[in-house]
């Protein structure tokens, strides 16, 4: 299924002081592939995150990102990435319009093509009415789904999302994750973190980090049978404990 | 450059959408302008004071008079004794209280020498220094005056003019101060509370995963408000020409200059605030305590910094703000030329490029 690889990951360390907060981690994510990076609240998930999206230098240990180093081409990388911050990553007080109009012109995009990005954006996801409102006016759950169509205006080969669905309702979540699939079809590599054992289940991959390493990384069935039990829940709970 | 440009739209919706940001840019420079020029003077104005005439004879009465009529005091009432001044004061409207001596006309005629007595009300002592000088200065033109016709010999008589500023305006002395407090106020303040305001919203993140510099976003940032901070060097110079009457001799390209010079100089200690503050609170705070109360107390703007401890001194010479008020009262009321103030324009110069250097330095630890 694998065809190639558009992150790669070898021994990848960080550490704060004497506190390693990521502790060699290797693994390797496929084009069109959405990977789950599971792990319980200051697991290290955040950290590794940042390394890859080059905002954090790693302490040792290599990393490529869409074929570029993440050390030596930032920029590069920068270039091929779409993020969306754990929280929220849009302005409240701008409009849908000129937040869209906003990350655009950062990623360089020309004025048409924010137009007609804009438009087909605003309309996939029925805003047409609400586009000239402030967006602090949506819901949570609008909003995320607005800034993940942002995060992907410049046409990214992978998206990274940090907890994207953090405090949003069980119907929402699941629209969203509709949207994610859509964007794995058409062939972009989603990068996502979770605490939600249930989304862990629509992943393709799922790496499950505790204490700053991989504690175990397959697919949610063969997880599920290894350990045998029934839901990603268990399988989680299980890893946790069997480190205590 | 596009995406620079549109960066800059981006903070121009911020603060135009943001209601109590505007209030804090416009209105407060107005506000405080009209209440430093109006309100807070050191000049004494009809201030209300008694007389105990123990003789009331053509003399005390004349001299009552003439005290009366000038714009400077008012009297209240006239006390019949030495208990009742005691009363007079505590009542709080009195400020002081002239007695004149028994017989204060013959003494004169007779001993060549009859004594007042006045009494101020030192809980505020500027105020009782001013009012007794002011009562000292009309009795000794009586004193002129009677004595016109007689030749006293050996006089010296001091003629003093005051240069720059002859009426003794405090206006004159505030404007400049309130220019400089605004200025930092709302570019360190400002700038640091928005550049932290991101940090806090997370944006900050999503800004540096773009591919915009580091750099890039912080002067995305600073830009707008250097032209906010230009509108206001510009309205307070307005209000102080129209409304105070306050004359600026010099050149107005230089004051402008100069201004930027102090913006810019105040932009980059906000953006060092910013980066060693993770909310805008911590930033407010900083930028309040770090910078407000130094800037009006350590800068020369209300007291005088000849009169500190040698210590206080040294230390102003550390504070942007003390420069840049030499050099606007320079300007404004000498008149002088960049040839008398190239030192302190260079000491300012100097400070901005050790704020940006350091802050650069610090940017670039938070991202590591």
């Amino acid at each position: 299924m694998k065809i190639e690889n558009v992150i790669a990951v070898k021994d990848l360390t960080k550490r704060f002081g004497a506190f390693t907060a990521v502790d060699h981690i290797s693994f390797e994510v496929g084009k069109g592939e959405i990977f789950g990076f599971l792990g319980a609240n200051g697991a290290g998930k955040t950290t590794a995150m940042k390394m890859l999206i080059g905002i954090s230098k790693p302490t040792s240990g290599e990393a490529t990102v869409a074929g570029f180093d993440v050390r030596k081409h930032t920029e590069e990388v920068k270039k091929s990435i779409g993020y969306m911050s754990q929280g929220f990553s849009l302005y409240n007080d701008l409009t849908i319009q000129d937040n869209i109009t906003f990350f655009g012109g950062i990623y360089g995009l020309k004025k048409t093509a924010i137009q007609e990005k804009s438009k087909l954006l605003i309309q996939d996801l029925g805003l047409e009415k609400m586009a000239n409102k402030l967006l602090g006016a949506l819901p949570l759950g609008w909003k995320q789904k607005v800034a993940f169509s942002v995060a992907l205006l410049h046409n990214p080969k992978i998206i990274f999302l940090d907890e994207p669905t953090g405090g949003v309702d069980p119907i929402t979540r699941r629209q969203f994750w509709e949207m994610i699939y859509r964007e794995a079809h058409k062939g972009i590599t989603v990068f996502v973190t979770t605490h939600y054992m249930d989304e862990a289940e629509y992943c393709d991959r799922v790496s499950i980090m505790v204490e700053g390493k991989i504690a175990a990384l397959d697919t949610p069935k063969n997880l599920k049978e290894h350990y045998q039990v029934d839901s990603m829940n268990q399988v989680f709970l299980k890893l946790a404990r069997n480190i205590e | 450059m596009k995406r620079f440009i549109g960066f800059i739209k981006k903070e121009y919706y911020h603060i135009v959408r943001d209601k109590r940001t505007l209030f804090i840019l416009f209105g407060m420079p107005i506000v405080q302008v009209m209440l430093f020029g109006f309100a807070i003077t050191n000049e004494i104005n009809k201030v209300e004071i008694a007389i105990l005439d123990h003789s009331k004879d053509v003399t005390t009465i004349e001299l009552s008079n003439k005290i009366a009529s000038s714009k400077y005091f008012e009297i209240k009432e006239f006390v019949a004794n030495e208990e009742s001044i005691e009363a007079a004061f505590k009542k709080g409207r009195i400020k002081a209280v002239l007695i004149f001596e028994k017989d204060f006309s013959k003494k004169m005629m007779t001993e060549k020498k009859a004594t007042v007595q006045v009494i101020s009300d030192a809980t505020d002592p500027n105020t009782a220094n001013t009012i007794s000088s002011y009562i000292g200065s009309i009795l000794l033109l009586y004193q002129q005056e009677i004595n016109k016709d007689v030749l006293i010999s050996y006089q010296i008589v001091p003629t003093t003019r005051l240069v720059y500023n002859p009426e003794l305006k405090s206006v004159f002395m505030f404007v400049p101060g309130v220019m400089t407090v605004i200025l930092m106020l709302v570019s360190a303040m400002m700038t640091s509370i928005s550049i932290t305001r991101e940090k806090e919203l997370g944006t900050m993140e999503v800004l540096l995963v773009s591919p915009l510099k580091p750099f890039q976003v912080v002067l995305g940032k600073v830009v707008p408000y250097i032209f906010l901070s230009v509108i206001n060097a510009v309205i307070i110079i307005l209000l102080s020409i129209f409304v105070f009457k306050m004359p600026v001799q010099g050149s107005f390209f230089l004051l402008g200059i100069e201004s930027i010079l102090f913006i810019v100089n105040a932009l980059s200690l906000g953006i060092l605030i910013s980066t060693i503050s993770a909310s805008q609170q911590t930033a407010m705070m900083l930028s309040l305590m770090g910078l407000m109360l130094p800037v009006i107390l350590l800068s020369g703007f209300i007291f005088p910094l000849s009169s500190m401890p040698v210590i206080l001194q040294l230390i102003s010479n550390i504070i942007p703000a003390k420069w840049f008020i030499i050099i606007i009262k320079g300007i404004m009321l000498k008149g002088v030329g960049l040839g008398y103030i190239w030192k302190e324009t260079l000491i300012l110069v100097a400070m901005t490029l050790f704020f940006i250097v350091v802050s650069i330095k610090k940017y670039k630890i938070r991202l590591e």
